[in-house]
């Protein structure tokens, strides 16, 4: 049987692979995220001047949505020709091949993250690299506890009909607390005076919400792709 | 590390499978032994593709058990998928990536000693050595098929199950995938095929088992099996169905037959 950790990179590598040609999930993920942000700054910007708190809830927002995007097509390359159905007949264990998914959407997002921060950093005029750890830490564990749930979902659903509706509507309620948890963090980040403590406790909740998520997912997933 | 799950017989006792309240299968009971090629025959929805996915470990048995030697899937786990090579008639290929890099994910997915080497030679054997570094997705259907059949066998798998392996094959193809499956008998391999390719398969079988309607059924009467087959099929609205427990298998010496709905 292969390694754990062999299986979750030949996955992630193959996932790298296809992306590369075709470049698919990346630009329309951008794309979306871009979109996103360019909007809320016509609707939050006024005379110059930026609506207060808004900008935590604009990062999280393109995030997140870009974020449902990326994860709704996810499990669509092992649906297309039933190649999940080769995978599932592999001998590894079943729960790498969702850490090689997870890894590529978090690579994706990761991506995504860079050019959402910087737009957001321009046209919010946002001290977002004041405390540049901080807001990565944030940034990182929330969309790790985001994208772990997502991509289970997203492979429960890759047999479901109306699994591009449902994956929001499943997506949401369970995520919320990281997103809050997000907004908050990086709005305690961005005050003018910043306070240190509130961040450091959204991190500390991050973490562990991430922990419990990713044991639980990598625990579910082979029940939930057996049947 | 698994252990090995190497096995010289699959059993399937009594098995029947429900989606919701649709029976797909209902108390199939049969013995598929090494070194014999059985085929699985009936119209479309007769729950051959749900028979061989039960037999790949992909789908569960509602009632009954498959034994693979002398473990059920359960017992056997991960180590039995190692001993399985399942052709589905969806290609589980990735059309972005080449015919190199199928083979090569595959492989490592497998674990497989001498990948590199197995690769190439698979791909001599599909005949795809010339064009193995295109994407797949730029191959027709019957380079497709050549290759999803090596995919499968890529891992010397014992027990191997294809579903309509002639689909999109030409003849020169067909001849050499028949002279492959009777390669594989010799090396003692447990084939399962379901086809309706009848022609193709043409003194090739060892046992036939008959479906419909989820349930096995014996074949009619006649000189040659297209014959029986249409007999079963047809004459007497959909052949018996067999009794609870019966094996449903029949020896197979003359030559298949045709059906002009079913069969090519």
């Amino acid at each position: 049987m292969t390694g754990f950790l062999k299986v979750a990179w030949l996955v992630l590598r193959k996932d790298l692979r296809v992306e590369s040609r075709s470049r698919e999930m990346l630009s329309t993920t951008i794309f979306f995220a871009v979109s996103c942000v360019l909007v809320f700054s016509f609707g939050f910007v006024r005379g110059g001047r930026v609506v207060d708190g808004a900008v935590a809830g604009i990062l999280w927002i393109a995030i997140s949505f870009s974020g449902t995007l990326a994860l709704a097509r996810a499990f669509e390359r092992e649906r297309y020709h039933n190649v999940l159905g080769g995978l599932m007949l592999a001998p590894v264990h079943r729960p790498a091949i969702y850490l090689g998914k997870l890894l590529g959407l978090l690579l994706l997002l990761g991506i995504v993250e860079v050019v959402v921060v910087a737009m957001v950093a321009f046209l919010f005029q946002a001290s977002l690299f004041q405390h540049f750890w901080r807001l990565l830490a944030i940034l990182a564990l929330g969309t790790i506890g985001f994208a772990s749930v997502g991509t289970l979902f997203s492979a429960m659903l890759v047999r479901v009909k109306n699994r591009a509706v449902l994956l929001p509507v499943l997506l949401y309620p369970v995520t919320i607390p990281v997103l809050i948890m997000g907004v908050s963090g990086t709005a305690a980040l961005l005050q003018p005076e910043p306070n240190l403590a509130m961040v450091q406790l959204w991190i500390s909740l991050l973490f562990f919400f991430d922990t419990v998520f990713l044991t639980l997912a990598l625990w579910t997933f082979e029940p939930v792709m057996t049947e | 590390m698994f252990e090995l799950a190497d096995f010289d017989e699959v059993t399937v006792s009594d098995v029947s499978r429900f989606y919701g309240r649709r029976r797909a299968l209902a108390h199939i009971s049969l013995t598929c032994s090494a070194g014999e090629i059985t085929g699985l025959l009936g119209p479309n929805g007769a729950g051959k593709s749900t028979l061989l996915g039960l037999l790949a470990t992909l789908t569960q048995s509602s009632v009954g058990e498959v034994r693979y030697g002398d473990r059920t899937t359960q017992q056997a786990g991960a180590a039995l998928r190692a001993q399985v090579g399942f052709l589905s008639h969806d290609l589980q290929l990735y059309p972005e990536l080449s015919a190199r890099e199928n083979l090569e994910f595959f492989a490592g997915l497998y674990g497989l000693d001498r990948a590199a080497e197995r690769v190439v030679e698979a791909l001599v054997s599909a005949g795809l050595n010339d064009r193995a570094d295109d994407i797949v997705e730029g191959f027709s259907r019957g380079m497709r098929q050549r290759l999803a059949l090596e995919r499968a066998l890529l891992h010397s798998p014992r027990l191997v199950l294809f579903d309509e392996p002639f689909t999109g094959l030409d003849e020169e193809a067909c001849a050499a995938l028949v002279a492959r499956l009777r390669v594989l008998r010799a090396e003692r391999r447990i084939i399962l095929l379901a086809t309706h390719d009848l022609d193709a398969v043409d003194g090739l079988l060892d046992r036939v088992v008959l479906l419909r309607q989820g349930r096995m059924c014996e074949l009619g009467v006649g000189n040659s099996l297209r014959e029986r087959y249409r007999a079963a099929i047809f004459a007497h609205g959909g052949g018996r169905q067999l009794e609870k427990g019966s094996s449903g298998e029949v020896a197979v010496e003359s030559s298949p037959g045709d059906d002009p709905e079913e069969l090519r």
